[in-house]
Formats: C-alpha cells, structure tokens, sequence
C-alpha cells in the first residue's frame, strides 16, 4: 500500500487546519452559505435533508486494518455507529455536525486519510479495480497510476473549478471492473505491439441524465505521460466545457458536441506544448510510487487446495458463499473474498462500527492487512489463502457479513434516495430492501444466478440504473413514487446502457414487476445464458408481454 | 475593494475603462477586448501604458500576438466558481511568456489565493474587505505542492529526487522585515 512521506503528511494536516479556519468563518458568520459552498465541497461536505454528510475518500478503494478501524472509530464517536459505502469507493457518514466535521478530517488525517476533492466541481478521489494487485487477469496494478493521478489532482491549481465534477477510474486487467467506461475519463492499461505498457485513454461516459459511453480517443499512451495528456484533456474542458447548463457541463457533453475526433485533435495539440514541460513525473517518482503497490510476500502454494475443497463438501453454506463471494486469485493457493454488505433487508452499503471492526481484524489475519472497497458497494479481502477461507467465513457469519450473494440479485447498487439525499425524487433503499426480501431464499438467486440490479432515486443516477442488466430509476408523479425499468445495461467490458421497457411501476407494483422479470429470463433462457445474452436473442417484447399484458 | 500585489495593498494606477467613455488623464486604462479591437491604432498612439481586460469566455488565444502592447492583462471571474481563467494565466505565462501583471478581477476571494498565485497571477483585486493579514495567512496555510505550474515552485515529486531531502517542506521566504513576499512565492 501507498504510505504518505513527510510531504503527503504535512499536505493533509496544512489541509485540516485550513478547513477548520473556513468553517470557523462560517460557524462566526463571517461567510455566508454562498461562498461556503464551494469551500466544504472542496472537502467533501454536503448539507443533505436532515444533518451535515461528509464523504471520506478511499483512495482506489484501498484501506489498511488501521484505517478501517478509524473508520469504525469516526462511526461510533460522530454518527450514529455505521457509515455507508458509496459506489465511489469511499465512505459516507450522514449524520455529522459542522463544528465537528474539522476533528473529524484530523482523525482522518492520523491514519493517511482525507476527504479531499470527494465532492465540488474538481478532479475527484480517483477509483481504481477492487481486485488491483490480486486479480488473475491483470496486466498491471492500477493502483500505480490512480496513485500518479491522486497526488497530481490534489488542490490542482487550474482545475479546482472545473464546469462540473470529473471523476477518473482506472482498470489494469482486460475484464473490467472499474467501469471506465463510463468515467469522465477511463485509463485502461494495455500491452502495445513491443509489449510495453501503457493506457488506452477513454473520455466522455458517464451516467446521469444524458448517459454515454465514453470515445477512446487515444489506443496507446506511454505511462510517463500520463499527468501531461489528462492535463491537455482537463485544459481543453476548463475552457470549452459549458458552464451555461449545469446540465451540460459534464465533459461528455463537450466531446458528443464537438464529436470524439475533434476532440480528440484538440487534446493532442494542447499536449503537443505539455508534454515536453514539467508536468510529468520526474525519473525515480514513479518507480518511487510503484515500490509501495509490490506484491505482498506471497507463500509458495500449491494451485488447489485440498483441506478447502473438502470444506465445501462438508458444509453446503460455506460452499455457496465460496462459490459466490470468493474469486481467483493470481497467486496459487490464494483467493480474493468479497464481503458481502448487502444483507437479506438491509441498506447496500452499509456497516456498522462493529463490522467494519470485523472486517479490520479479518485483513489483519488474513489478508495482509489489505481491504477494499468495491464500487458495488461491498468490501473485499483481496489475498486470503484458500486453507483460510473456511476461517475467514466463520469469522463473517459472526459479524452477519456472510451473505452469499455477490453478483446476485440481492446484491444490488442503490444510492441513498429520499432517506436521505436532497435531491432525490424517490426512496431507493426500502426498494432494495423489498426486492431482496422478495428473494431472500438463496437457493432461488443461486438459481436465477448472476444478474445485476440497480437503484437510482432520481435521474442524476448514482444508483448506476444505465448500467445496470436491470434498471431502476425512482421518477416522481404528480407527487407519487413511480420506479421506469430499463433492461440490458452492462458496466464491464462490454459496456451498454439499458433500454427503456415501459411506464413505470408504482412503488407498489415494482417489486412484482422486477420478479416477472426474472421469471420471464429464468423460463426463456438457454442452458447457463446470462441476462443480458437472453435479452439480446429474445428482445424486450416476451418481458413487456408478461409485465403490461391485460390481466 | 483593495488592490493587492507584491504582498501589499497598493494604489492602482490603472483604471477600467467603459467602452463609451474617454481615455483618462491621471490614470492608465485597462480596456476591453471589444475596444482594443476597435481602437486599437489609437490607443496605441495615446502613448500610455495600456491593460486588457479579458472575460472568462474570451480566451487570451485570441491576442497571443499582440501581447507585447499590453502592461496589464485582467483576467476577470464573473463568479469565483468560473475556472476558466486559471487556465487563462497559465497560458499567458507558460506558453505565451506574458511577463506584465497578471491582475484577478471580479469575484476574488482569499479562498482563491494559492490557486491564483500558483497559476501566475501576481495582483488581486479582492471582492471582499479582507486584511493583508488574512491574505497572507490565506496564501500560507498549504505549503505543499504537487504539480507543476506557472509560480515554478519545486514540486514535491521533484524535492523527493534531490539527494539532501529536506526534512520538512520549504517554507515561503521571508525579507528581512518579516513579510512574505510575492516575488518569493513565484520563484
């Protein structure tokens, strides 16, 4: 893991201390809320409908046992004894106080922690693969580079007043699990004809109200340009972004106007001047930087192990868990685990003191000490030898995190809706909480098998509905919950965004529609055919004849 | 509202000129894109010094040849939220070599201060009755830098590299009167 030098260090304490001087201002009066604003967003400060939010940024996702135990400590001391995992990567407490939001950011800042850029119109915290460093099909840990970028957008001088927010994810392996895709710009690293590495570079997706999939405007760019290229492309926004229409201001919107070639021609003439200058790292750095993200000391093993395999014929629990929650890891006889935060009923995301506690002493068993957090809102052990995993499982069925249910239907995004957030037009979480009492029986989501479910409380889509096989997006009529379904999205890969099925169901009558779904995929479907495959044979109209049919 | 540059609030020389109204006697106009281009040979036989007022919409792309005549160049922020005339100053400094005063106008707030100065702008005119005192501290209270910009600060990249790291981060100099100065901020 990154561990902050005495730079990095007096950074983050300049940064607490600066906040507290501009939140005294406001607690005296001085400022009003208008110019506030900008300043607790800077940091990560949003008033919401009932108290003050703050959002902790997890750099990448990653975390260490000491941090997730302050985590748990800022939880029970200054809210309501849980925080919520965001699909960001980071942390949400809902329930903090002004006056206490500066001691919350120096706790933060003990352990190498910050809330820094996780809101306002800037670079935010960047996100990167909750599988980096484990995952089998990596090329490279992404880490590295989200690391470059975290560093460089810290207080970025030109770009801290940007037209919109500009979020930045990155992917190492060819299976996506970052969803650059849809990221104002998604870095994907790939291997050129010599076998160099470097990044496909992806701008313009995102969800929202206009949701796009992102134009790679560049196949190949070299690791040691990286800073020089996303500052053409952020200069070439800060200038040509609009800031007329918030709802415009996104950098999508300015390449789908000016169509992905132009602007891409733009960026490579605005780099043409940069990348000679200072901006890039300097020789060293960046093997400075790629020193922390080193493998762990692995132990020699063999590729299977047989005491875990005899544990999943002994006990059937314990088998579906591993089944569902546990994923190949590079190194043989280690195993990366996903722990599950969606519980039968429960809100997706959250954790209370004690779980996260949990889960701290779990990574330091088990997993060098290493956790992270998915941007589907669950935690992951990400190097756990597989003659742990039994041990490990135990250890989560204790602390209630066991369920088996990751990529299932119960394991779905939802964004904090009308319980909480202020611009929401529905509630999402009773939502989510229903559909998965509605399928609380394990056997029958092991048998629907995986299938990805998203909930979003209004159009700005937090919930990922776009991106989701099955999509809801919460729309207010006339002052009543109605839920529009959209069917096939993907966030991987093979990125796509759903397509309208229909009117939309009453909160009522949603749940019932999303199990005439699954049903109608579980009958029609060929063999193990995922959701989306079904789909695309059959189309939308067998699921509309079942849903919108005269009874 | 306070004019500040070098670390001190000053007199202006300069005033901003309306688009109708006739150049002054006792001061130096600053005006505006629009008027430059439509006087342009004028004011240029009126022998003063001439600044150029730019809006966050009107890019100094469009007057990099022509930089040589103005003294001044204000960039203006029609809110403090408007980002686009950072980019503006570094493109005048980094690329264009602008090397007159760089003046922030409009909405300008201490908030700003470390942005502003980091991207080249050298005076300020602040919106807010704040003290120099307040500015200064406003300027100070990050002193870590992580990316390359127009004040050519060393990056904390670059301090890491040489071999006597210092143990702790350069602070901003002082003169021997105790104040920190803005030349210092930009070296």
């Amino acid at each position: 893991m990154y561990r902050y030098d005495e730079f990095d260090r007096t950074f983050v304490e300049e940064r607490v201390e600066q906040f507290r001087e501009q939140v005294a201002r406001r607690l005296s009066g001085e400022i009003g809320e208008d110019e506030f604003r900008p300043l607790r967003l800077m940091n990560g400060l949003y008033l919401q409908l009932h108290a003050y939010m703050l959002r902790v940024a997890v750099p990448y996702g990653t975390l260490s046992s000491q941090q997730m135990r302050k985590l748990a400590h800022i939880a029970r001391r200054y809210d309501q004894g849980y925080g919520h995992f965001t699909t960001r990567q980071n942390i949400q407490y809902n329930w903090v106080k002004l006056k206490e939001a500066p001691d919350i950011l120096a706790d933060l800042a003990e352990v190498e922690m910050h809330a820094i850029q996780t809101s306002g119109n800037c670079i935010r915290n960047v996100t990167a693969d909750h599988f980096a460093g484990a995952a089998a099909d990596e090329i490279e840990d992404p880490r590295i580079a989200a690391e470059v970028v975290r560093q460089w957008s810290s207080l970025h001088p030109e770009f801290s007043f940007l037209p919109r927010k500009f979020k930045v994810a990155v992917t190492g392996a060819p299976n996506d699990r970052a969803a650059v895709k849809v990221h104002d710009i998604g870095l994907q690293i790939v291997r050129d004809a010599r076998g160099r590495t470097g990044f496909k570079v992806i701008v313009g997706g995102g969800l929202g109200r206009t949701p796009i999939i992102g134009a790679t405007i560049r196949e190949f760019l070299p690791k040691r340009h990286l800073l020089s290229y996303l500052e053409a492309i952020l200069r070439v926004y800060n200038e040509l972004g609009r800031r007329d229409n918030i709802y415009k201001a996104r950098i999508k919107i300015l390449v789908k106007d000016l169509g992905a070639e132009a602007f891409a021609r733009k960026v490579e003439e605005e780099w043409s001047s940069l990348k000679d200058q200072a901006v890039d790292l300097p020789d060293g750095e960046l093997r400075r930087i790629e020193s922390y993200f080193a493998p762990p000391a692995f132990e020699n093993l063999p590729a299977v192990t047989s005491g875990f395999e005899a544990k999943r014929f002994e006990d059937r629990d314990f088998a579906r868990w591993a089944q569902r929650n546990v994923d190949a890891h590079r190194a043989p006889g280690y195993a990366i685990v996903t722990v599950s935060l969606k519980p039968e009923g429960g809100v997706p995301g959250d954790a209370t003191a004690e779980q996260m506690e949990a889960v701290a002493d779990l990574a330091a068993h088990y997993s060098f000490d290493e956790i992270r957090v998915s941007h589907e809102q669950n935690l992951v052990l990400p190097h756990v030898r597989q003659s742990d995993l039994y041990a490990v499982w135990q250890g989560l069925v204790a602390a209630d995190l066991a369920t088996a249910n990751v990529g299932l239907i119960s394991d779905i995004i939802a964004c904090p809706g009308l319980d909480y957030c202020n611009l929401a037009n529905t509630r999402s979480i009773p939502i989510a909480q229903r559909i998965g009492r509605r399928f609380a029986e394990i056997e029958r989501q092991h048998d629907i098998g995986g299938l990805k479910l998203k909930i979003s409380g209004c159009i700005n889509a937090c919930g990922h509905h776009h991106i989701g096989h099955i999509g809801l997006l919460g729309v207010d009529k006339k002052g009543e919950e109605f839920y529009q379904i959209t069917l096939g999205g993907s966030a991987d890969e093979n990125a796509a965004l759903g397509r309208i099925l229909g009117p939309a169901f009453s909160a009522e009558t949603v749940v019932d529609a999303v199990e005439t779904i699954v049903d109608t995929y579980v009958d029609q479907r060929r063999a193990a055919e995922g959701f989306n495959d079904t789909l695309a044979r059959i189309g939308l109209d067998p699921f509309k004849e079942k849903l919108y049919a005269p009874h | 509202m306070p004019l500040i540059k070098d670390n001190q609030i000053v007199e202006d020389s300069w005033i901003t000129l309306e688009d109708a109204a006739s150049l002054p006697q006792d001061a130096w106009p600053i005006v505006s894109l629009e008027r430059w281009r439509a006087e342009r040979e004028n004011l240029m036989e009126a022998g003063v010094p001439i600044g150029l007022r730019l809006r966050s919409d009107q890019s100094p792309r469009l007057v990099a040849d022509e930089l040589e005549h103005f003294a001044v160049i204000a960039l203006e922020f029609p809110k403090f939220t408007d980002g686009r005339p950072y980019s503006s100053a570094r493109l005048l400094r980094d690329r264009y070599g602008f090397k007159g005063e760089l003046r922030a106008v409009g909405h300008v707030l201490r908030d700003q201060a470390l942005f502003l100065v980091r991207c080249g702008f050298d005076a300020f005119e602040l919106t807010e009755d704040v003290s120099l005192e307040a500015w200064r501290a406003a300027l100070g209270n990050i002193t870590v830098r992580f990316q390359a910009a127009a004040d050519g600060r060393s990056t904390v990249s670059r301090l890491r590299r040489q071999p006597a790291r210092p143990s702790k981060p350069r602070a901003p100099s002082r003169h021997k009167d105790g104040d920190y100065c803005a030349a210092c901020w930009a070296y």
